[in-house]
């Protein structure tokens, strides 16, 4: 057969059998269970950031202000989730609940805690939660004293202050963090594939199991996580063009 | 004891850095640790379990130093190729997809797999009595090829070790799981855990995924290695240091025929 009339699989196939270490025509063939696995990564990253980050806000805002008696208790929560690996958070609440007999007899058994997923979604949100309520406080404490004075001056209440000023001025300058805490999630979802789940990895590694292969699902893998990455901080940079242009050094040359 | 192990690391890495292994350089084995009675970890992290005393008799054989390198199940073949040890004692079943890679002494072991369900589950073991049920196999065994090929109708479910296994189905997430049989019994039917649970059908019949038995992995080129290792397998078999081993774990001789 002639070079130029190979279609591309034939050549894949080809080069995979003749030059590459790697075996592409595996890959090419269940690319996808990739593209499955890819939504179920993306569906309980942004669930869990969801989640999450809807805690986080009234969190923060306890944390900020030194709430008496919700201070304490909402600093031991974010100290737990941030203090410990997500993947022994995630084991504990799939495999250590299920040792309980009660846990196992309970209503929630059934419908969440014997479901993987569900445990996935609960122990990421937790986890999410407790990063973003710190960062979120952060911010809200570094509020520029000025927005606070001007919104007083106006005669705002300190709850429509809250909303008004001191919430979105405290989101837009906690958001190259909050790019972070995204893409971070974005990596910890691989502890999907230790709990059973499909995801990415779990796809790659299950593609690896079945052909006993080294690299090829990995690298798949690698490349799936690298284009949900780009996306990311694409979004992201264009969110902060948006929300953070005041902010921006300006160039003083144009003007 | 930590100390110890630095230094069998050490050796190890010496024997990596002078190329190929000769005689009375320490024999680098690969092992799991997480497949009784096979080979499991006690809490003070030293391995036990057939597999370990049949690498530590074919060592003394061999009369070379017993260097166990503990590795994940599913990284198992591309460390062994990374030379990260000179051989896999670890039950690997001798399977045409395995050999592509790597190459197997003769069996020292072989023992049917079977699928385990709870007692009177309500279904049987064909593959339309699991046509959507949830089906346990530790990934990157013979056993997810079998399922995947016998079972299509089944939910598969894919766990890193048999003991993840064990756990869910137990904790009823799964609706029945297939392994090795003799692994099954001793590692869970015959124990509290497995109390409520039974095989489910006969031996399954699988020889493309399911191969000859177990033996002991090598490289291609490690052809000398091999023939050694098979060789050690036989005089083992002969002399009756097999069968003490043997009766030490099993009730029955697991050689098979």
């Amino acid at each position: 057969m002639a070079e130029q009339e190979r279609t591309f699989f034939e050549y894949l196939a080809y080069i995979s059998e003749n030059h590459s270490p790697l075996d592409f025509m595996l890959v090419a063939d269940h690319i996808d269970k990739f593209f499955y696995g890819a939504l179920l990564t993306i569906e309980i990253t942004v669930l869990a950031l969801l989640i999450g980050g809807a805690m986080a806000i009234p969190l923060a805002v306890a944390r900020a202000y030194r709430h008496p008696w919700l201070n304490g208790p909402i600093f031991g929560f974010t100290y737990f989730f941030r203090g410990t690996p997500l993947l022994v958070q995630t084991y504990l609440v799939y495999y250590g609940l299920a040792q309980f007999d009660f846990v196992r007899e309970s209503f929630l058994w059934g419908p969440i805690l014997s479901n993987a997923w569900w445990c996935a979604l609960i122990t990421f949100s937790l986890n999410t939660a407790g990063y973003t309520t710190e960062f979120l406080r952060g911010a809200i404490e570094n509020t520029p004293k000025g927005e606070i004075e001007a919104a007083q001056a106006c005669g705002m209440s300190p709850r429509r202050m809250m909303w008004r000023v001191v919430l979105p001025s405290a989101f837009r300058r906690a958001l190259p963090a909050y790019s972070n805490e995204v893409i971070f999630m974005l990596h910890s979802s691989v502890v999907l594939s230790t709990i059973t789940l499909q995801d990415i990895l779990g796809v790659g590694r299950w593609l690896n199991g079945r052909y006993y292969l080294a690299y090829e699902g990995f690298i798949t893998a690698m490349i799936f996580y690298m284009i949900l990455v780009f996306f990311i901080s694409k979004g992201f940079r264009f969110w902060e063009k948006r929300w953070l242009g005041h902010l921006r050094p300006r160039d003083t040359a144009n003007t | 004891m930590k100390k110890k192990l630095t230094m069998l690391g050490l050796a190890g890495l010496l024997a990596l850095a002078t190329g190929a292994a000769t005689a009375g350089d320490p024999l680098r084995v690969g092992v799991e640790g997480a497949y009784p009675p096979f080979s499991w970890k006690e809490a003070d992290g030293t391995l036990k379990g057939f597999d370990i005393d049949m690498a530590m008799e074919v060592c003394k054989r061999l009369n070379r130093e017993c260097v166990l390198v503990e590795q994940e199940w599913d990284g198992m073949i591309p460390a062994l190729l990374a030379k990260k040890f000179d051989t896999i004692i670890a039950s690997m079943s001798i399977t045409e997809e395995r050999k592509k890679k790597i190459d197997f002494t003769i069996k020292y072991y072989n023992t049917p797999a079977k699928l385990v369900a709870k007692k009177n589950a309500g279904f049987d073991g064909t593959a339309a009595g699991l046509k959507g049920k949830r089906l346990g196999v530790q990934r990157a065994t013979t056993h997810q090829c079998s399922a995947e090929k016998l079972y299509p109708g089944a939910e598969l479910v894919l766990y890193g070790t048999q003991e993840e296994v064990w756990q869910d189905l137990s904790a009823g997430r799964l609706d029945a799981q297939l392994s090795d049989s003799l692994q099954a019994y001793e590692g869970f039917l015959a124990l509290d855990a497995g109390k409520d649970f039974d095989f489910l059908g006969d031996a399954i019949d699988d020889i493309e995924c399911q191969g000859v038995g177990a033996g002991f992995a090598v490289r291609k080129e490690d052809t000398a290695l091999r023939d050694a290792l098979s060789q050690t397998i036989l005089d083992i078999r002969g002399d009756g240091s097999y069968k003490a081993m043997n009766d030490q774990y099993f009730a029955v001789d697991i050689y098979g025929n």
